[in-house]
């Protein structure tokens, strides 16, 4: 699937995986930090993804 | 898993409170916390006019959504600081976009001060002359401006985005360096002085930065997401990494950190506050002669 992560915003494709708390332990990301979006909605850590969806990985902290 | 009010389908999970929520009762949830943090530290009196300080972000659009929703009426004003960014992304004009489609879309009123019109430098100017940390010079850039655009307004306070993670953040800093003077001023509600400060609210205190990036996205609410290109050396950031693997291992650590303190601690450190001037130049209050602020602007006029 592809993931978008930001700061700065690029693309990385993470295959093999099936669910959200899978990825972000792949990249190393608590999930406290980040807002996982598919289509503009929120996904929990235990949501099912498919091998051909596009997922953001939103950062939420902000220096102020 | 399951929205801890209504059974449907859950959108988030809010581990200190060992709850989900689906979007509708999420947004319910976050309002009642900002109603809970105003009535508890008696942030707003009934009449008040208030300002926000808004800068695009998460945080104060959010908060401007919340405070309108239970019906305060709220004025905004955004702080042009000149700050570009990385390929075409115009990190303050994206900024300000968000701040003027806010309100247009719902009728508030938005006051923009540009810091170069009015003041004749930017933050990434006065970074570079004073060689200080840009975020350094970009906080006492905001503290000033925001306390004498309240004034200008006749406001009677000035309503501030910080959130949990962000006053939790500045505790760790503090205490870390037991900047005792500073701990002892940290409260969601700093009172007007007689010498100009207009007083300061933060009715965000009990929702985490996640929370109100959630808020927005459940909302439509949209917002900068991209972070300040001038964010290097922010010691704030690095707090905040350490507390979230804290909070990841312990959830609730950061609110008790910060609860504690407030609740059974802060009377310990309560000091006089040091005695105020007025300004020579501007008049706004000041511990010296001249004012922090009017410093800069002399010596970015030099």
């Amino acid at each position: 699937m592809k993931v978008v992560l930001r700061h700065p915003t690029r693309e990385v494709e993470v295959d093999g995986l099936s669910t959200v708390s899978s990825v972000l332990k792949r990249l190393d990301i608590l999930p406290d930090t980040v807002l996982v979006i598919r289509n503009g909605e929120l996904l929990m850590s235990s949501e099912h993804l498919e091998p051909d969806d596009v997922i953001e990985l939103r950062p939420v902290i902000s220096g102020g | 898993m399951k929205c801890r009010v209504c059974k449907g389908k859950a959108a988030i999970k809010i581990r200190r409170h060992n709850a989900a929520f689906c979007p509708e009762h999420f947004t319910e949830h976050a309002i009642r916390q900002v109603e809970k943090a105003i009535k508890d530290f008696d942030m707003i009196k009934p009449g008040d006019r208030l300002l926000l300080g808004v800068s695009g972000g998460k945080d104060s659009l959010a908060l401007w959504d919340i405070l309108t929703k239970l019906g305060y009426g709220v004025d905004g004003v955004y702080l042009e600081l000149g700050i570009g960014g990385v390929d075409d992304h115009a990190y303050s004009d994206v900024s300000r976009r968000y701040c003027e489609t806010f309100a247009s879309n719902r009728g508030l009123k938005l006051e923009i001060v540009d810091l170069s019109t009015r003041y004749g430098f930017t933050i990434p100017e006065a970074a570079t002359q004073t060689k200080r940390v840009p975020c350094s010079v970009c906080g006492l850039s905001k503290r000033y401006i925001l306390n004498q655009a309240a004034l200008d307004g006749k406001y009677d306070a000035l309503v501030m985005g910080h959130n949990l993670d962000d006053e939790a953040a500045t505790l760790m800093g503090n205490v870390l360096q037991w900047n005792t003077e500073y701990i002892g001023r940290q409260h969601p509600v700093l009172s007007a002085s007689k010498d100009g400060l207009i007083r300061k609210v933060k009715p965000l205190i009990r929702l985490a930065e996640r929370e109100t990036a959630a808020y927005c996205v459940l909302n439509g609410i949209d917002y900068e997401v991209e972070e300040c290109p001038m964010v290097e050396g922010n010691t704030g950031i690095k707090m905040k990494e350490w507390l979230n693997e804290l909070e990841d291992r312990a959830p609730g650590a950061k609110h008790r950190f910060l609860f504690g303190y407030l609740e059974r601690v802060s009377d310990r450190f309560a000091t006089e506050q040091p005695e105020l001037t007025i300004c020579q130049s501007c008049g706004q209050p000041t511990t010296g002669a001249t004012c922090a602020f009017c410093r800069l602007e002399i010596r970015m006029k030099s």
